[in-house]
């Protein structure tokens, strides 16, 4: 194998590169096929469509990235919640769009600050301490109404509707927001020791702990982002929808974690990057668009090929880890010779 | 006293005594809740019996999940290979109008189980041979699961009028008891046959425990990693057949629809921990039954399906707590300090 | 002491520690002055780490007193500890294995930049920096850190610690994994360290190493403080002396156990055996009815070799024979079929089935070999694991209880238990004395000896402590650098010999 290719293979961005390469092969393939696939406003409606999945996905991949079995399975729920939240609250009381959406995200910290307090002090297994959360959320929802809530505050209609223009096409206030806490959860990862604690712990938590990082504070932070981004993937949600109901956003968590998955984040933790999951959420959106552009293919097979991709992947890392270990041994016997050789 | 004293300090104890809670609350609460009587058509028919009938499938799936999760793994495709099990069998039977199967009954139902431990073992390949994350291995089925559920009917909600068919969820008639039951007790009989007459149960358990010393003491730990995901699609397959024959259809989107979660939960509930090692067959079954009575008894009581989640959750957050580690520590702390309190005192 | 009190960088006196249920430090002082390589030397379990993770703020100590630079302090977490200028380099790497090589050495400490954003072009750059001039090392710093070799990463681990601008250096056991080349070169560091002022404390099991690079020794014995020396002045058979706490003379000749080979019946042979790292061209057989040491310092490759035996290992090279026929060994369940047993030496982690009750521990091997449905009816299960809890005074409340709420010795004793109710016809025992009260040991030793002479069952005995095998050995295989270097033979063996041979001055009588 050339150098470069094996050096390329053991970067720790080779699966960004890989879901990039993959990405842009799928929406060739559209472009292809389909006449007026190949225009910027349908790669935008990738951003405009998928607004609170990346929002969500984000929060996710902080979880997942903190290691110990982290996952959030509330977010879906959280969605739902904030949803009908929103809704209750222009609809039954006075309180004005703008102030409604800044209470929501309070809901997001509360669950997060659950979360991460049954993960942190009594060391409970996120799956199921978020499993708890998820169903909480879900029956709150339904607490507030049973039946689908319409939003009809004006102001809040406009908002959703509010688009930026770039030349002949438009961005969305969501996919807006979206891009930005994109923008944000890279550099946040990158450049505050926060970001690099995340990762840390995620890499070998008795390692950070000896390196003097506040695991458990890092941790519960983790989750707490966690729930803000489900609160805001939920604005970004009911712009589209105009609606609360208890069935929106269901199985959103685990769209979030494929896209994570697909995007190079390993679920052992540690390893991933915000970018990547960005583009394993457009990869579900490019299927999507295909299948819609298709006609006949029906919605199913975007999961069909959602698992397809998410068992290459997985295998592709499984190759990858062998692939570092043998470039490993090879680094430990060459020094091993030459250590010999001086001798 | 002595025997009062190993009781309370059972695992099964708290699962047992969050059913009781439950049955007590019901027994106050809601009129004739224990009352079984038998109808026109010698089917009995009572609370008791349908919080059992509806427990089935979640007992068949939660005892599957019980080997998966005492080896230290999880396996959360089970409702999507429920739905794949439902749509096999319905696809075998057709849905010809006249009621005449296309193929005999018992090819559907072993096409429907062999679907079922296909899955199993496309699960056991993963995490067994290629040494990936249970959580991610079977997150691949539990996605595209439902997919290949809907490209087997090829999208129509196929509706089976082969009257046998719905024996399954149902009666076979001139039996007083639901066949789900029947099953689900067969199911617990192979358990427990696992269980006591062969070593499984011990190669599951030291695996879970501790999958070094398992090897150094000469356990295949691949093989049995192997065997606990076939069986838990096995279960899974045959909780299939059930939820398929329930509504007579195989409806690939809803069929099986949140099971895993539940059966997880039942399991849980049950004393075994999601770590790995000691499992609790018992535990399992009262954990099952407890979530299903839960359900049963909030109906009753007239909160409606969709809002039931948020009361199960703060039972789930509250019983996986009390079984903590740190709350156990906590509890020792405090007692010691009432202790040492009195005796100031 | 001569030295005056100035000099002392730490003093640490009278130091208790209890684990739950056990006094791990009794009373132990350690001294360190400004501006020495001191090494903390014992045997495993002696309590160095122990005293090291006190002195780190890992474990908080029960009693005693600690004044570090003139001040008493109570370190009570590895952070605290580090920013004093107390830094460590534990013996397993604890580093984080997915960030890169410069992260690594500046985590928590990062450069910052305008917006107190890090810095990471500083960052690296510093790291490369830093590697280079003191360790002499030039590797590309922002590749992720398990991109490089064990050794590699331990000398990352010891440029994260010089660099937290320290006053003492803890080593524990850095050397284990370095080769000669880079160990001379962190002795190179140590050295300049040194005449910067730094303190150093070097553990390691390496005694040439000591020698080499030491001025003072600190020993502990069982969780006691034996005594502080100086370097110079102990001549080496002296140190091992006091560290196993028994006076040795030149002519002392332990004959405990008959050393006669009864047999001359190979039951294993290997032939210029090969499993890469682990084992190097290893040629050697075990008798029918014998019982084999293996002798060597730890590390030396004891337990490679009889995890090679067992198949835990897979051999590249070379051939293994059973009985005289070739065999084939992938996994140990192949030589368990062979009718081989290991008690590995890692009780906790490869040894036993914590949360299974003592019982389960006994049947589990047997089960496994008889498969998943030849399974064992309980009575049978509760006749055997009485009938071994008697046979080697397992002292249990019942067969129920859980193995890990059992004392070490006793834990021991059921994986000997497990093996025996096998059947086997070669029992290897690793190190199975370790961490045991002294009744328990003796008692092993003496069953490895019945097990030879009254079931001619072959047993391969390894151990650090030499008075055991001189005890129950008739045949001690001496081990070195992965290598058998010679073999002591019947009347030859006397702890002497061993370190002799050991130490690469005793080549035998043959």
């Amino acid at each position: 194998m050339p150098k470069f290719l094996s050096d390329l293979i053991a970067s720790p961005r080779f699966s960004f590169y890989v879901t990039g390469l993959l990405f842009i092969i799928l929406f060739g393939i559209g472009s292809v096929s389909f006449e007026g696939f190949f225009s910027p406003q349908v790669f935008l409606n990738l951003f405009i469509d998928n607004a609170a999945l990346i929002i969500v996905t984000v929060g996710v991949t902080f979880c997942i990235l903190s290691g110990g079995g982290g996952i959030d399975l509330s977010v879906g729920a959280v969605v739902s919640l904030t949803c009908m939240s929103l809704a209750y609250l222009m609809r039954e009381t006075s309180i004005g769009p703008y102030t409604s959406m800044f209470l929501v995200l309070f809901i997001g910290v509360a669950i997060g600050l659950i979360n991460g307090f049954f993960i942190t002090f009594f060391k409970l297994q996120p799956f199921i301490v978020t499993l708890g959360t998820m169903f909480l959320c879900r029956g709150l929802t339904a607490m507030i109404s049973r039946d689908s809530v319409p939003i009809d505050n004006a102001v809040y209609g406009e908002l959703a509707f509010t688009s930026l223009e770039i030349g002949d096409c438009f961005l969305s206030l969501g996919a807006c927001i979206a891009l930005i806490v994109v923008v944000i959860a890279t550099i946040v990862l990158r450049y505050t020791s926060f970001g690099r604690s995340v990762y840390a712990i995620g890499g070998n938590e008795q390692s950070a702990r000896l390196m003097g990082i506040r695991v458990d504070r890092v941790r519960l932070l983790v989750y707490v982002i966690s729930g803000v981004c489900s609160a805001l993937g939920g604005i970004a949600y009911s712009w589209i929808m105009l609606s609360g109901y208890t069935l929106h956003g269901l199985g959103m968590e685990m769209d979030a974690i494929a896209s994570s998955v697909i995007g190079g984040t390993q679920l052992m933790g540690g390893v991933g990057f915000i970018p990547g999951t960005l583009l394993g959420v457009m990869i579900q959106g490019t299927i999507l668009t295909i299948i819609s552009f298709q006609g006949t293919l029906s919605a199913w097979w975007t999961k069909i090929v959602v698992g397809i991709l998410l068992c290459l992947f997985i295998v592709m890392q499984a190759l990858v880890t062998e692939h570092k270990n043998r470039l490993m041994r090879l680094n430990a016997e060459g020094s091993a010779k030459k250590a010999k050789k001086a001798k | 006293m002595d025997k009062l004293k190993q009781f309370t300090q059972s695992s099964l104890m708290l699962p047992l005594c969050a059913l009781a809670v439950l049955l007590l609350f019901n027994a106050i609460f809601v009129d004739d809740f224990f009352t079984i009587s038998m109808m026109e058509n010698g089917n009995l028919y009572g609370r008791p019996i349908d919080i059992l009938y509806r427990a089935s499938s979640l007992i068949i799936l939660a005892l599957g999940m019980t080997f998966v999760i005492a080896t230290g793994g999880i396996d959360i495709s089970v409702g999507a290979v429920v739905a794949i099990s439902a749509a096999t069998c319905c696809l075998m039977l057709g849905g010809d109008i006249s009621g005449v199967p296309e193929h005999p009954f018992i090819v559907a139902i072993i096409a429907a189980l062999c679907a079922g431990i296909i899955s199993g073992i496309w699960n056991g390949t993963l995490v067994a041979k290629f040494k990936i994350q249970a959580m991610v291995a079977t997150l691949i089925l539990m996605t595209s699961g439902r997919g290949i559920a809907q490209l087997l009917t090829d999208g129509q909600i196929i509706t089976v009028y082969y009257t046998p068919f719905s024996y399954i969820g149902g009666n076979i008639p001139g039996v007083m008891v639901p066949t789900a039951m029947i099953i689900a007790f067969l199911m617990v009989c192979l358990v427990v046959f696992l269980d006591r007459k062969t070593s499984l149960g011990l190669m599951i358990q030291s695996v879970g425990i501790n999958p070094t010393a398992s090897r150094y003491a000469g356990v295949k730990v691949t093989a049995v990693l192997f065997a606990v995901y076939i069986f838990s699609g096995f279960c899974a397959g045959t909780a299939g057949l059930i939820e398929g024959s329930l509504i007579r259809a195989a409806d690939a989107n809803n069929a099986g629809l949140n099971m895993e979660m539940d059966a997880i939960l039942a399991v849980t509930l049950g004393g075994t921990l999601m770590v790995g090692g000691r499992y609790y067959i018992g535990g399992t079954i009262i954990g099952a039954i407890t979530i299903q009575t839960l359900t049963t008894t909030m109906y009753a009581v007239g909160v409606s399906s969709d809002r039931l989640p948020a009361i199960k959750a703060i039972v789930i957050l509250l019983i996986i707590t009390i079984q903590s580690e740190r709350f156990k520590e906590l509890y020792r702390n405090w007692r010691l300090k009432k202790s040492k309190e009195a005796a100031n005192a | 002491m001569a030295s005056n009190e100035s000099d002392l960088i730490l003093e640490m006196k009278n130091i208790d520690m209890f684990f739950p249920g056990v006094k791990a430090l009794k009373d132990v002082t350690f001294n360190l002055k400004k501006g020495e390589i001191h090494s903390l030397m014992g045997e495993n379990g002696a309590g160095k780490s122990t005293l090291v993770k006190v002195l780190t703020g890992v474990y908080q100590k029960t009693n005693g007193s600690i004044r570090f630079d003139g001040e008493i302090i109570e370190p009570k977490s590895p952070k605290e500890s580090q920013e004093m200028g107390i830094s460590t380099v534990y013996q397993e790497v604890n580093l984080c294995s997915n960030l890169t090589v410069a992260e690594n050495i500046f985590i928590g400490r990062e450069p910052r930049g305008k917006f107190n954003q890090i810095d990471w072009q500083t960052m690296n750059k510093n790291a490369k920096q830093l590697l280079h001039d003191e360790l002499g090392i030039d590797i590309d710093v922002t590749k992720v850190l398990d991109f490089y070799p064990v050794a590699m990463q331990q000398m990352i681990a010891i440029a994260r610690a010089i660099d937290t601008k320290c006053k003492i250096l803890i080593l524990d056991e850095p050397t284990s994994s370095l080769s000669d080349r880079e160990t001379e070169r962190l002795f190179q560091i140590m050295r300049n360290l040194k005449n910067m002022g730094i303190s150093i404390i070097f553990i390691s099991h390496f005694l040439e190493q000591i020698y080499t690079i030491c001025d003072r020794v600190t020993i502990l014995r069982d969780g006691t403080y034996v005594g502080a020396y100086d370097l110079k002045e102990l001549p080496r058979i002296q140190l091992i002396s006091k560290m196993m706490g028994k006076e040795i003379k030149e002519d002392e000749i332990e004959a405990v156990v008959d050393k006669s080979v009864p047999e001359k019946e190979n039951f294993i042979e290997t032939d210029n055996v090969t499993v890469p790292g682990k084992v190097k061209d290893l040629t050697m057989n075990i008798k029918k009815g014998e019982v084999v040491g293996f002798g060597g310092l730890l590390g030396s490759g004891r337990t490679e070799i009889a995890e090679m035996l067992f198949g835990i290992t897979e051999k590249t090279q070379g051939t293994i024979k059973v009985d005289g026929v070739e065999v084939s060994v992938k996994s140990p369940m192949d030589q368990m079929k062979n009718r081989l047993a290991f008690c590995p030496e890692d009780r906790k982690l490869a040894g036993i089935i914590g949360d299974l009750s003592v019982r389960e521990n006994i049947i589990l091997a047997m089960q496994a070999k008889d498969g998943m449905f030849k399974h064992m009816p309980r009575h049978k299960q509760n006749e055997l694991a009485d009938y071994y809890i008697d046979l080697l005074r397992i002292k249990v409340s019942d067969r129920e209880q859980l193995i890990k709420n059992l004392s070490g010795g006793n834990q021991q004793k059921v994986i000997i238990a497990r093996w025996l109710a096998t059947e086997p016809n070669l029992l290897i025992l690793d190190e199975p004395t370790r961490g045991i009260d002294v009744g328990t040991k003796t008692e092993i030793e003496g069953l490895a000896v019945r097990l030879a002479k009254e079931k001619r069952m072959s047993v391969v005995f390894i151990s650090g402590e030499m008075g055991e095998m001189v005890r129950t050995c008739s045949r001690i295989l001496i081990i070195r650098d992965h290598e058998k270097i010679t073999e002591l033979n019947g009347d030859e063996i006397s702890t002497a010999h061993i370190m002799q041979a050991i130490a690469g001055d005793y080549h035998g009588q043959a």
